[in-house]
């Protein structure tokens, strides 16, 4: 059976992983397995960020995505992000431990000063020590919730991810439970994303690899499927070139080229991950 | 290139035309906005869409577009009143917005008669027009989609230059979003969001916007206009009708209540929720 092709409608995302898979935690159910000594995908340069954002810009782009990785593990992190803001809205994913104050109050002075939004989405995995910590590793949830404490006394206001390693997470009782743990930390407009798990990279360890029921058939999707997709409408940059998406960085098959002139094609689902997506009706974008 | 739908021509030294967006059931602002486009000498009205939603007594709104002389398109909310579909389309993705926007449609969608449900569903969904020599394009979201949120803060001008360059058009006018704002490139083109008259824009102020685009020694410029209107009639109307007290409030206090996951967070912010 064929994988179905999906149309490549515009580019309105670009996601680019600036620290590579370097990350100072490993989390047990990372898609891409990123930790403190992972090198597998190099760290951006600030010249190769630059050149995919100008070709980004070109190409009508709408919104950008800094991730890793952590992506303030980066040493020229705030050049990056003025680099994305003079070009558009900015999203960081990052799970908040490296956020000084005074990162914080560089952030908020960007924030402010630029003609775009920017978003900071701090990852955690559970409102406690005890259901976080066990996933994303001893002392995690301490120093994440201290960011998320500093961003708001900065005036930086973080939307939450969190992975729904307990599926329970989504019920209205558990968003409920989210949206408390957020006012409790200061933030007065919180706001949630809620991530399926995808049973590959060190995840596939932890919960288990696909099955064979996970394959997507041309008769799954609808004409929606290419705008709810995120690879309908996005493409990640890394070290190592251009990829369909975020989430299969790891698969060779998934990159399209060097360069995003060459990327913006139709591609098949055919990677268990894609199942996922569609399932849940998931999309990376915020 | 698209396919753009048939063109209408606006010439003279001097042409002012105003654009206005969301009623949402707001009549009473609507009837303001009528006298006061009159009022300006305004040579042509157009209503970029979505006539129902969060206020009351849906039919007025229908019935005073239908006898007036403005130009009327379709929003999402028209396309799916008309079609009596399951619900307003309006593209949100949060279950907190979701629920205030299934009640309000649902409202809406059962004060709408068969007959302006049929005059909803013919409404165009995109106007071309020349206005001296700029091509401009009336659309509800954007040109690609009924729904899309082009919010001001996460529209960059590398966008805005590419649905000019695909559409091949000068000015894209656009609503759907609630909050006004306009973008120019540097060679000129650009594109105005008119905000709408149904409910304030969440700035705390409790008029509502419309756009006025003049057309002076060939040259385009826009000026945004605040109504006054009965805001305090509008929501004890609504409160007699049953809708959500978090919707009065809104009228009341210029401040948004509901559906405000889907808000930028630079937008958010600006709110008092």
């Amino acid at each position: 059976m064929a994988a179905p092709l999906l149309p490549f409608l515009h580019l309105d995302s670009l996601w680019l992983q600036v620290t590579g898979s370097r990350c100072n935690i490993a989390c047990r159910h990372c898609f891409i397995s990123c930790g403190p000594k992972v090198d597998r995908h190099a760290m951006m340069t600030r010249a190769q960020v630059q050149v995919a954002i100008s070709d980004a810009e070109r190409l009508g782009c709408r919104a950008y995505y800094y991730t890793g990785g952590e992506p303030f593990l980066h040493p020229e992190i705030l050049d990056l992000i003025d680099d994305g803001l003079a070009s558009g809205p900015l999203h960081i994913l990052t799970n908040g431990m490296l956020i000084t104050r005074e990162i914080a109050a560089e952030l908020a002075h960007r924030s402010a000063a630029a003609d775009y939004s920017l978003d900071l989405r701090v990852s955690l995995d559970g409102l406690s020590a005890a259901a976080n910590d066990p996933i994303r590793g001893e002392g995690v949830f301490e120093a994440t919730t201290t960011g998320i404490r500093r961003l708001v006394e900065a005036g930086i206001e973080p939307s939450l991810a969190l992975t729904l390693v307990d599926p329970a997470g989504a019920s209205p009782e558990g968003r409920t439970a989210m949206l408390g743990f957020l006012r409790a930390l200061g933030v007065e407009r919180p706001r949630l994303k809620l991530i399926p798990p995808f049973r590959i990279g060190r995840e596939a360890a932890r919960s288990g690899r696909y099955g064979p029921e996970a394959r997507l058939a041309a008769e799954d999707l609808d004409d929606e499927a290419p705008w709810q997709l995120g690879c309908g409408t996005s493409r990640m940059v890394t070290a190592n070139g251009v990829y369909t998406c975020p989430i299969l960085i790891d698969y060779p098959s998934a990159r399209l080229g060097d360069g995003l002139a060459k990327a913006l094609v139709p591609i098949p689902l055919a990677y268990r991950a894609c199942f996922t997506c569609w399932e849940e009706g998931f999309s990376c974008r915020s | 290139m698209p396919e753009l739908s048939a063109a209408e021509f606006w010439v003279g030294p001097r042409v002012t035309l105003a654009l206005f967006g969301g009623v949402y059931n707001n009549y009473l602002a609507l009837d303001v906005l009528l006298r006061d486009t009159y009022r300006r000498g305004a040579a042509g009205v157009y209503f970029l869409g979505d006539v129902g939603g969060f206020g009351p007594h849906p039919a007025r709104s229908v019935e005073r577009l239908r006898e007036s002389a403005v130009r009327c398109m379709a929003g999402n909310y028209d396309v799916s009143v008309g079609n009596a579909l399951a619900d307003c389309g309006c593209g949100y993705t949060d279950p907190r917005d979701n629920h205030y926007a299934q009640i309000s449609y649902d409202y809406t969608l059962d004060g709408t008669t068969e007959e302006h449900r049929r005059w909803l569903a013919a409404l165009p969904t995109r106007i071309t027009m020349m206005v001296g020599k700029h091509r401009v394009l009336l659309v509800h979201g954007s040109p690609r989609r009924i729904n899309e949120f082009l919010w001001e803060s996460t529209t960059p001008a590398a966008y805005i230059h590419h649905l000019c360059e695909l559409y091949q058009v000068d000015l894209i006018v656009n609503t759907h979003t609630g909050i006004a704002f306009e973008r120019r490139l540097a060679d000129g083109r650009g594109l105005i969001n008119v905000g709408a008259i149904g409910r304030p824009a969440n700035n705390g102020r409790l008029t509502v916007e419309y756009v006025l685009l003049h057309l002076e020694d060939g040259q385009l410029h826009s000026e945004r206009v605040a109504l006054e209107y009965d805001h305090a009639r509008l929501a004890a109307e609504m409160e007699g009708e049953g809708l959500p007290p978090e919707f009065v409030a809104t009228i009341r206090t210029g401040w948004w209540t509901t559906c405000l996951e889907i808000l930028p967070t630079r937008e958010r912010r600006q709110g008092r929720f």
